[in-house]
């Protein structure tokens, strides 16, 4: 068999890329989270606020800490396997990541070293200064990154002259037309992973018992934060659709996997779309209500996939099945909202069972819902890598060969399953041991400031003191 | 309005982050290849502690520099990381496990044995593949058209293998020196014993490259021996450099020997330099081919400006405030 190295070269990126994503989505949420917990501690001096914040420290800790080392290899993926986009890009590219990688130094530099350790070694405000300042660089660092990704679907503000792109408008290249739709989306996408990753994991303490009053306001807040960001998330989301009908209109058709222009286009719940046969099977639908939902109108004309030739289309069925998993998640997502809300008459909604169980199930979902959405956008976008003006296979490393791309591609996918299985079984130990030992290890690791990890003092190893540790009676 | 020659200032300061990189994370990646040679367990956890500190804010040099690379140089770029396609994806392996084990061997007890490999394995295959990356730079790389047109393993030669072990050897002795300045007692004996013959293996692997190089590229070859014999004060200050840090381990000085092995590794950087400059991707691409537009490169000059003075500040700083000597059994306080 031929091994192709575009097709090994996307999955490569999309390997990587989704490895990094799931961290960085996961602490540009969760760095605001203990932003406010600071802000509430300041203000109150109620000590619970405090717990709360110290304990989200210790796990943004740990999962920035990956999110950098996995942020190390992207820097090099553009170079290695797709030399010619990079060289064809870099114009505009090539400062867009430098300065998410300044951003991102400059952040380290000043502030995260005082949120870490400072709290007891600077003025209460200062740390709160530090905390918001974190959180702050984390939306400037997401600004760059998605102002070059909007501008590889909607190109502005450049010229694209004998193979290179040159720069004609900083301003309309960076906010290119797809910018502000997708930079709320992701925005709100983390805020939403934050919220159900904290209410899942108060939920889970909850019903052990530990420490109830920290965790129920924990509860509490992220409940409020779901009810109000799940469905403008979903308006949002729509505005991001038009936009993408506007500009990217094969990536829609993908989407309502539609082979055909026309006007009543039904809304498709479930098909199997065939790419080869250039048709659906098994579809269930709800008639006229795409045409609604993309033009306002019942008798709205969608585009539809039969507009370009088949070696323009992107892979249907991936988009069409993406779309479907991120659209359901994120209803469910809105339902635990209300839910919640419902459950707040009387209290109950700390001591529900049923609902603090399906809560530690829904901690997991924002990841797979973001990880779908960029499916969506990115694969879709596909067989451009520069939409409309640069393809997949023009934008490879020439000199790339199958067997080349299969060797990293394998490399990184043993050298992430070994560091990465790592990383999230200790971030699962810091969520065990929990919020109630702050000086678990104290005396035995000294305070080494700049390493991230050094905010934890849980060990690696399950030890006996741990096996011992009451389920059922926290320290509150 | 071009006021300034913009790509000769980028050249300056990718440059500069170029041997800021190799200088600092340097040392902690020698600590990573003279790991496993420690006398006992607790010297392990010592030299980790002398790097603990500092070690990733080195690295982030090496991050800066790979992505101002592509904002300055595209061309740079985008044709020598395919032809290190491999020799890159060993490098980010090797750095990723040691990243990754500096955190977590701190963390083990029962499984420190695995980060303590991790750690080792991690520097030595980093380091092996950045030495290599400078000889693959000495040899030149096959372009055509502004694309790479080499196959995969053409960085892979006896040359770069050379420099390969040049580079883990000049790491080691960064390393060693290091332990000398940070380090007492036994550690610290053991640290002036390794450094002589660290410092011969290094010096052996200049003598072998230096004479090498001009039958491996006729241009390296013609700046050395025909007009510009000023450059040889560079060689010169090397080998002073070396008989310094000599001198200074047999007077037992603490400080000097790595001052010393920082001096050898300017010289011997800069010596590199002048064998190819202009030239960015030998045997074609000068700087000025490689750069990117000229708006560009100011509009990211503009923030870097801001940036890099505060990073170099907060650097110094954190060396600062780590200053002296680590000692068996603490950390940093």
């Amino acid at each position: 068999m031929e091994l192709d190295p575009v097709l090994l070269s996307r999955i490569q990126f999309a390997f990587v890329v989704s490895f990094h994503a799931i961290f960085p989505v996961f602490t540009i949420g969760l760095a605001s989270y203990i932003a406010v917990l600071e802000g509430l501690a300041f203000k109150t001096k109620n000590p619970s606020w405090v717990k709360l914040s110290a304990f989200w420290t210790k796990v943004f800790a740990v999962v920035f800490g990956m999110g950098v080392v996995s942020g190390i290899v992207m820097s090099f993926q553009f170079g290695t396997n797709w030399s010619n986009f990079a060289q064809a890009s870099a114009n505009f590219l090539g400062p867009m990541l430098s300065y998410e990688v300044v951003t991102a130094f400059f952040l380290e530099a000043a502030f995260l070293g005082v949120l870490l350790f400072g709290r007891d070694k600077v003025p209460a405000g200062v740390h709160l200064f530090a905390a918001v300042m974190v959180a702050t660089g984390t939306f400037i660092s997401s600004f760059w990154i998605l102002s070059a990704n909007s501008w590889m679907h909607t190109p502005a503000g450049t010229e694209f002259r004998d193979g290179v792109f040159f720069v004609t408008s900083w301003s309309e290249a960076i906010f290119n037309p797809s910018f502000p739709y997708r930079f709320s989306h992701m925005v709100v996408a983390s805020f939403l992973t934050g919220s159900f990753v904290v209410a899942g994991v108060s939920a889970w303490y909850l019903l052990r018992k530990r420490e109830v009053e920290a965790n129920r306001r924990a509860l509490s807040m992220s409940l409020w934060l779901i009810l109000v960001l799940a469905p403008t998330q979903a308006v949002i989301g729509d505005f991001h659709g038009l936009n993408t009908l506007e500009h990217q209109p094969m990536k829609v058709a993908a989407m309502e996997g539609n082979w055909e222009t026309s006007r009543n286009v039904p809304l498709l719940l479930f098909a199997i779309p065939d790419q080869e046969n250039q048709t659906n099977h098994f579809e269930v639908a709800i008639p006229s209500l795409a045409s609604l939902i993309l033009t306002h109108e019942w008798d709205g004309e969608v585009p539809g996939l039969n507009e370009v030739a088949v070696d323009e289309q992107p892979p249907v069925a991936i988009v069409f099945w993406s779309f479907r998993v991120m659209v359901g998640l994120g209803m469910l997502m809105i339902l635990f909202g209300l839910a919640g809300l419902v459950l707040r008459a009387g209290g109950r909604y700390w001591r529900t069972p049923w609902f603090l169980h399906g809560l530690r199930f829904m901690s997991l979902t924002p990841f797979v819902a973001v990880l779908a959405g960029w499916f969506v956008t990115e694969i879709g976008r596909a067989p451009w890598l520069v939409y409309g003006l640069m393809n997949q296979s023009e934008a490879v490393t020439p000199s790339l060969t199958g067997g080349m791309a299969l060797f990293s591609l394998i490399g990184y996918i043993v050298v992430y399953a070994l560091v990465f299985s790592a990383g999230v079984y200790y971030l699962m130990r810091v969520l065990y041991v929990g919020m109630e030992d702050d000086d678990v290890e104290e005396g035995y690791e000294a305070e080494r400031p700049k390493r991230p990890f050094s905010a934890t003092h849980v060990p690696f190893e399950i030890d006996d003191q741990d096996r011992h540790k009451p389920l059922n009676q926290g320290g509150n | 309005m071009e006021l300034f020659d913009l790509a000769l200032i980028w050249a300056f300061i990718i440059g500069f982050g170029i041997i800021m990189y190799v200088l600092m994370d340097g040392f902690d990646l020698g600590i990573g290849i003279l790991f496993p040679f420690a006398p006992k367990e607790e010297d392990r956890d010592t030299m980790m502690n002398t790097v603990a500190p500092v070690w990733d804010g080195n690295e982030t040099w090496l991050v800066l520099g790979g992505a101002g690379l592509l904002a300055a140089f595209p061309l740079v770029y985008s044709t020598i990381l395919p032809a290190l396609y491999i020799g890159v994806f060993l490098l980010l392996a090797g750095l990723i496990f040691r990243g990754v084990a500096f955190e977590f061997r701190f963390k083990a007890r029962t499984s420190r044995y695995l980060w303590n490999w991790a750690f080792a394995g991690g520097s030595t295959v980093a380091s092996f593949a950045q030495g290599a990356v400078v000889g693959a730079y000495i040899q030149g790389f096959e372009i055509t058209n502004r694309v790479y047109t080499g196959g995969a393993l053409d960085w892979l030669t006896p040359f770069t293998v050379l420099t390969g072990f040049g580079l883990m050897a000049g790491y080691a002795l960064l390393g060693s020196t290091w332990l000398i300045m940070k380090t007492e007692g036994r550690l610290q004996d053991w640290a002036y014993r390794i450094t002589i013959p660290l410092l011969l293996g290094v010096l052996v692997v200049f003598a072998m490259i230096s004479v090498w190089t001009p039958f491996v590229d006729e241009m390296v070859k013609d700046r050395w021996f025909s007009n510009l014999s000023i450059i040889w004060i560079l060689p010169v200050l090397a080998l002073l450099c070396a008989f310094q840090i000599f001198r200074s381990v047999r007077n037992r000085f603490e400080g000097m020997p790595f001052v010393a092995t920082v001096g050898l590794f300017i010289f011997t950087y800069l010596g590199l330099i002048v064998s190819r400059w202009p030239y960015v991707v030998p045997p074609e691409i000068t700087l000025w081919d490689a750069s990117s537009a000229y708006g560009s490169q100011l509009f990211l000059l503009l923030g870097l400006l801001f940036v890099i003075p505060i990073v170099l500040v907060y650097t110094a700083w954190t060396y600062w405030v780590f200053r002296g000597k680590v000692r068996a059994g603490e950390g940093y306080h």
